[in-house]
């Protein structure tokens, strides 16, 4: 099954960190990240900038607001997604907890959720729709 | 994917499907560690797919999942070694953990087929440990033993997967702290042990045959593992209450599809319609029976399955040998002295000598106040009573007993009695 880590991170207090303490923590991820992508339960991932750097699109009053910054204004905010390939929860749960990235702020793991036969109605009824 | 590799990948998974339990559960025994072994487990079929194409299928899979496994695991730990610098758990131990692995078990190849069976063993008196949390040891079992998935086993339960998550979790991190040895008991100890096993079994097969609520297919499904599971267990230790055990499930599943009406009302076994009864079990179930007591170290469970059996034998309710059913309790009541066991036995003689001679007894053990709060102790006398013709002591006891159930079919079925009444 396919599961999505969603890592979350204090950016001010990785900010602070030294040169040298960041670089042994991204040296420490980026080692597991291999050990993941070498034995099979890697799919992907994607780092994200920080997040002053987002636009929030919002749909108010019938049309689509854009606000600067993210969504939620939380202490910790979302720093980048790993895709896994896991058995089920508990094994996908023991593959996150041996990962270093843990150490830096919370790992929220989500089954992916299978949309194929949604699709699939959503097109018989479009093909039906264009019919008539 | 080519045509050529294809046949190989149905090969991995035909095997891993009839021997990832096992290998799971040597892997365990040879590297010490649930999680490691898992692990271990997956990077070897990780390398099967990759290398039985190129390679060939091995003359031994299984042997060849294990070896690879071991190998991978301990392969894995000396590379963590090297980048593990901090804490007490540092570099070191891990080195040395290692090399006490490789170090271990050089011929284990050759000496795999002898254990293998009994590693199954071990990996289910391991989980059903009495050290571990009585709902613990029933997820942990499906999960390990019965290779369920997190997520099946949260449904079966009508529990989210992350609460399920956790108690498996948590029963794994208190195999490894708390040091639960990963072996079968010593004779001196296996009664004892055995019987949580069972019980552990029991209690998942009730759990799919209880009509509490929920998605009733997947129910179902926890009663065929747990008749799975007594298979296993009867193969691999034959022993007089195992059978009796899986003879006890084969005759209550038996009746599952008589015991509720399509939209799910219950059907008392008085009212079943016999002929939907499973011919198949009750012919196993009852050969089971015979076969245990002829052993005559018969225990709770065969006693239970001679009852079950009784039952199964008779084309009707009316046609039920009682005598012989009240003489069965009598025993189990010597054996395992308790106020259920005793409301059945009541029933029981309600059968065999009229409603009145089940009231007197049933009356006496409501008064000792243990059933108080058993609905079924409530709803039996209310039956009797109606039987009796005795309305408003039957009202008065069908509404305690519909005070006491959380069960919905249950409900229903007291809240018909009730209309029934008046």
């Amino acid at each position: 099954m396919k599961y999505i880590c969603l890592g979350y991170y204090d950016e001010k207090a990785f900010g602070q960190l030294s040169e040298q303490e960041r670089t042994a923590f991204m040296d420490e991820c980026f080692v597991y990240d291999d050990v993941l992508k070498k034995n099979g339960h890697y799919i992907g991932d994607e780092a994200l900038q920080l997040a002053e750097t987002a636009a929030t699109l919002r749909y108010q009053n019938g049309k689509v607001a854009i606000t600067d910054g993210p969504f939620a204004e939380t202490k910790e905010q979302l720093g980048g997604i790993l895709i896994l390939e896991a058995k089920d929860l508990n094994h996908a749960i023991q593959i996150m907890s041996k990962h270093p990235g843990v150490k830096g702020g919370p790992f929220e793991i989500r089954p992916a959720a299978d949309l194929t036969e949604l699709v699939n109605e959503s097109e018989r009824r479009r093909s039906v729709a264009t019919e008539k | 994917m080519s045509q050529a590799t294809k046949p190989v990948h149905e090969i991995v998974d035909a095997v891993y499907r009839s021997e990832s339990r096992r290998i799971l559960a040597t892997l365990i025994r040879l590297l010490g560690d649930f999680e490691i072994a898992e692990e271990a487990m997956h990077d070897a079929f990780a390398a099967a797919v990759e290398q039985w194409p190129r390679e060939g299928v091995p003359t031994n899979p299984r042997a060849w999942l294990v070896s690879t496994g071991r190998f991978k695991a301990i392969d894995g730990i000396r590379r963590q070694a090297r980048f593990v610098s901090d804490g007490p758990s540092g570099d070191g131990m891990m080195t040395e953990l290692a090399d006490r692995l490789a170090a271990e078990t050089e011929d284990i190849a050759e000496k795999l087929d002898e254990s293998v069976e009994d590693d199954r063993l071990r990996l289910i008196f391991t989980c059903c440990h009495p050290a571990l949390a009585p709902d613990a040891r029933m997820a942990l079992t499906l999960r390990e033993v019965c290779g369920l998935t997190t997520e099946e086993i949260a449904r079966a339960f009508l529990t989210s997967p992350a609460t399920l998550a956790q108690r498996i979790v948590r029963a794994k991190t208190k195999i490894r702290d708390a040091r639960i040895p990963y072996q079968v008991p010593s004779q001196s100890e296996l009664p004892e042990r055995l019987e949580t096993v069972l019980h552990v079994v029991y209690l998942m097969f009730n759990e799919g045959y209880s009509a509490s609520s929920g998605n009733s297919l997947t129910r179902a499904d926890i009663s065929g593992e747990a008749i799975r599971l007594g298979r296993l267990l009867l193969e691999l230790l034959p022993e007089p209450e195992v059978t009796g055990l899986l003879a006890l499930m084969l005759l209550q599943e038996s009746r599952r599809a008589a015991r509720s009406s399509p939209d799910g009302e219950i059907i008392l076994l008085d009212d079943q319609d016999r002929s939907l009864w499973n011919r198949e079990f009750i012919a196993e179930g009852t050969a089971l029976v015979r076969q245990t007591l002829i052993t005559r170290r018969v225990g709770p469970y065969t006693l239970q399955a001679a009852i079950a059996a009784v039952h199964a034998e008779a084309q009707t309710s009316s046609a039920t040998d009682w005598q012989q059913i009240v003489a069965l309790y009598d025993v189990l009541v010597q054996m395992i002295p308790s106020p259920v066991v005793e409301l059945n036995r009541a029933a029981a003689v309600a059968m065999r000598d009229g409603p009145e001679a089940g009231l007197v007894l049933i009356d006496a053990l409501l008064a000792r106040g243990e059933l108080d709060e058993y609905h079924l102790a409530h709803s039996a006398r209310a039956e009797l009573c109606r039987r009796l013709g005795r309305k408003d002591d039957a009202r008065v006891s069908f509404e305690r007993a519909l005070n006491l159930t959380q069960q919905e079919p249950e409900k229903r079925f007291l809240k018909r009695r009730l209309a029934e009444l008046a």
